[in-house]
């Protein structure tokens, strides 16, 4: 079946992302929760967090901007960044996200610059990697992600 | 009725997010389990939700604290648990959280993706039941009904011990309930009276009736008596041995009194807590003095409320009910005259704010707290609020013709209350007359309660706010001046209607309170069968219909419970039962809910085995779950029940001056907002 190789593919690209560092182990927690009921479920998880983080990164974007840092709000936007980025397991941004607090809470303006381009990096590399993830998903059709036993 | 019939029933006709009402609890639990997530991240609330809802419950999602507080007021029953975030834009995840503890009393799991030490041990302090460190993973959530169940389970517990005078006394005291002299010999304070009616009503449930203990049904009187004895021995000094031998009252025992006093503790520690910012209230308050007396209901609410925007300091509070005790006499007239429209209020917020009051105690600490980190903006509305409140309370308090002091008293601050109080309670006073009376005749003990300071009341209020009336009644005075004001200060800037911002501070006060009363306004409540409009005055006046309160329940409808009699019975005796449990527990911290939560998840969980009768569980979990609408139940019940809670003991007069005496302000606003079930949407603002 024309699947098969598909779904191999698939679990492929699937477990790069895991051994790449790209995900951890909460994004099995959100595949698990997807069923027949919503088959997409982690698809359109992504896609939320995209669009919300988004707001979220121009936000500290333009924090970085007004000069002298205010570091207290920086710190508040990327906790809330990192708290997003941990639920759909995106592991490097959340691991970057933790660095990036650890500047603000020193002072650190210099290391918070640095630490957030290197963020947003990793949240674009992200992003395309799992859109072909999910568009591969999409054409191979409905399979069987793995699961843990329950 | 049977236990088992209705349960089948009722998990059957029941939809999930009724499992609590018992039925489902044995067979489904914790399928089933209403849960409110709040969370402004909207993939992490989408991820929760999903996780919820493979988890087999009844997820409810809101992106915004105040919308969730909304929700929970509305139906102050239909949730179990509640899962919040720590950061969100428009409210501290802590506050939220105090503001739940106060008015509903359920359990509350933070979350955060901060697990550093000290925000965990914040949500400790504020009585999170737990702390989940993002991200979330779905079998931390499968596990979160265990503290439904850990409170409903405290709350019995807390019941049982309460009450020393037990079962037996229960039979005959369902014509006692009238008195409420006689419930202080029941020994529990919390719920003993609506127990009575219940199991009078319901026959069969005495053999649930077991698990309630009588309570003593603390009553404005009784709660006056208290604090004076109190007062006299120093609050640092005051034992209850000695509080005991001062009151010399028959029938009350030392437990009853150190449960009591525990309540009070803990909510004169909230207010004083909140009182930080006051200085301004509470040089007006004191220099009124004299009239302060019969302010002091009112200012207690003021003060609460002011306490909660950090304008009173505790000190005036305590002064204040001090006066508020020492006087009997009219209360500064604008509060007064505040207070009767609110009469209804009182009468049902003391008895709430008796039980709660103490609870409310404690949150009030955490109120305080979230008072603090109020936005200025807030302040304005929470004076108003707490004008709202107060007029309730004065309303409330003032049932009594008003003493005369209304005129203005010399508290310009009070006399702006009592203007705007005047006016909401004029709507509530409509309401709140029938309530009043209602109440007036059911609980004597709220009008006591209204009286009592601020702060006892508080912690008094707190408890009637939410369940409505039946828990002022109980509570000598207590309860509604500090819910009244509690409420205003939290909810200022949350609740326009509300007076009082039941969402603000007072919440903490009356949430406490009412997880306690709860228990005794069901039991109150039977006899009182008046009672029930006022809760739905309450209601109305908050919010929606009262109905949204629970009083529509109150045919004993509980939600789930279909039972109504039969079910209420039970559930005025579990809640009773629980809501001593509660207050005994002196666990209030804000944990109101946890007495309220636990009969609820006794019931709910269909602890009806460790009950050892579905229908008391049930009741109970009616009761608590709705922690308002529970109250409200209550309150039915009393209606059929003969023993009227507060019958004759309280006329109107009486609770009145009691009221007045205390703070009859804060009692009042406390009951506008906790009519709703001892929510504090109630009051209107």
């Amino acid at each position: 079946m024309e699947r098969n190789p598909m779904r191999r593919q698939l679990a492929i690209m699937r477990q790069s992302l895991f051994d790449q560092g790209h995900v951890d182990e909460q994004f099995v927690q959100l595949e698990e929760l997807q069923d027949d009921a919503n088959p997409n479920f982690v698809e359109e998880v992504v896609t939320l967090y995209y669009r919300d983080s988004a707001r979220i990164i121009l936000n500290i974007e333009q924090a970085l901007e007004r000069k002298p840092f205010d570091f207290r709000k920086l710190d508040a936007y990327m906790h809330q960044f990192k708290g997003s980025s941990s639920s759909i397991g995106a592991k490097k941004v959340k691991a970057e996200s933790t660095l990036f607090r650890e500047y603000c809470k020193s002072g650190n303006g210099e290391g918070c610059m640095r630490s957030f381009q290197q963020l947003k990096k990793e949240y674009a590399t992200l992003r395309k990697k799992l859109g072909a993830y999910f568009q591969l998903a999409r054409q191979a059709g409905p399979v069987e992600t793995a699961s843990r036993p329950k | 009725m049977n236990v088992s019939s209705v349960k089948g029933s009722m998990s059957i006709s029941s939809s999930t997010s009724t499992w609590k009402a018992g039925d489902t609890i044995s067979d489904q639990f914790p399928a089933g389990l209403r849960v409110l997530v709040v969370d402004d991240d909207p993939t992490c609330l989408m991820i929760l939700e999903k996780m919820l809802i493979a988890c087999l419950y009844k997820v409810t999602k809101c992106n915004r604290a105040e919308t969730a507080l909304s929700k929970l007021r509305e139906n102050k029953n239909g949730y179990d648990i509640v899962l919040s975030d720590v950061h969100m834009p428009d409210m501290d995840g802590f506050k939220l959280l105090e503001h739940i503890g106060l008015e509903m009393d359920l359990p509350v799991i933070m979350m955060s993706a901060d697990d550093g030490k000290q925000v965990v041990m914040k949500g400790v302090t504020h009585g999170a039941c737990d702390y989940l460190i993002k991200p979330v993973r779905i079998e931390a959530l499968k596990n979160i009904w265990q503290h439904v169940v850990r409170k409903r389970k405290n709350e019995w517990k807390e019941f049982e011990q309460s009450g020393s005078v037990e079962e037996g006394d229960r039979q005959p005291k369902q014509s006692d309930d009238a008195d409420y002299s006689s419930s202080a010999n029941e020994g529990n304070w919390k719920g003993s009276k609506k127990r009575k009616d219940e199991e009078e009503e319901t026959d069969e449930r005495d053999d649930t009736s077991t698990l309630k203990k009588p309570r003593v049904v603390w009553s404005v009187e009784l709660h006056q008596q208290f604090v004076a004895a109190v007062n006299q021995l120093g609050i640092d000094k005051a034992v209850p041995k000695k509080i005991l031998e001062l009151m010399n009252v028959p029938g009350l025992t030392r437990e009853n009194v150190a449960s009591h006093l525990q309540k009070y503790r803990l909510y004169l520690r909230r207010l004083s807590g909140v009182s930080q910012h006051q200085s301004n209230l509470s040089t007006i308050i004191s220099a009124q003095d004299p009239t302060f007396g019969s302010l002091s209901s009112l200012s207690g609410l003021d003060l609460q409320t002011l306490a909660a925007t950090g304008q009173l300091p505790a000190q005036s509070l305590a002064r204040l009910q001090a006066a508020g005790l020492g006087r009997a006499t009219a209360i500064s007239g604008i509060p007064i005259t505040l207070v009767d429209q609110r009469n209804i209020f009182s009468f049902e917020n003391p008895k709430l704010r008796f039980g709660e009051g103490q609870q409310q105690h404690m949150t009030n600490k955490q109120q305080v707290n979230l008072l603090h980190g109020i936005p200025s903006t807030m302040e304005p509305k929470q004076l108003v609020s707490l004008r709202h409140a107060a007029q309730s309370i004065g309303n409330m308090n003032m049932q009594v013709p008003p003493h005369g002091a209304q005129s203005s008293q010399n508290n310009p601050l009070l006399m702006q209350m009592g203007q705007q109080q005047q006016q909401q309670q004029q709507q509530q006073q409509s309401r709140g007359q029938i309530l009043v009376d209602s109440t007036i005749n059911h609980a004597p003990r709220l009008s006591s309660s209204m009286g009592q300071p601020i702060l006892s009341n508080g912690i008094a209020t707190n408890v009637s706010s939410r369940n409505g009336i039946p828990e002022n009644i109980r509570a000598p005075g207590y309860s509604q001046t500090p819910s009244m004001l509690n409420f205003p200060m939290n909810h200022a800037s949350e609740l326009p209607g509300n007076s009082f911002a039941l969402g603000s501070t007072p919440g903490v006060s009356i949430l406490t309170s009412k997880g306690a009363f709860q228990e005794d306004v069901n039991s109150e409540i039977k006899g009182s069968g008046g009672l029930m409009p006022s809760y739905d005055v309450f209601n109305d006046l908050n919010q929606h219909k009262p109905q949204s309160w629970e009083l529509q329940n109150v045919g004993m409808a509980f939600d789930t419970s279909q039972h109504s009699n039969s079910l209420q019975g039970n559930l005025d005796l579990t809640q009773s039962a629980l809501g001593q449990q509660g207050f005994s527990s002196g666990q209030m911290n804000g944990h109101n809910r946890s007495a309220a939560v636990a009969s609820k998840a006794m019931f709910s969980t269909g602890d009806v085995k460790e009950l050892g009768s579905a229908q008391n569980v049930n009741q109970h979990l009616n009761n608590l779950l709705v922690d308002n609408t529970i109250r409200v139940k209550s309150e039915r019940v009393c209606d059929t029940s003969p023993a009227n809670i507060f019958p004759d003991h309280f006329g109107q007069d009486d609770l009145m001056s009691a009221l007045l005496k205390q703070q009859e302000s804060v009692a009042s606003s406390e009951n506008e907002f906790d009519f709703d079930g001892y929510s504090m949407n109630n009051i209107p603002v």
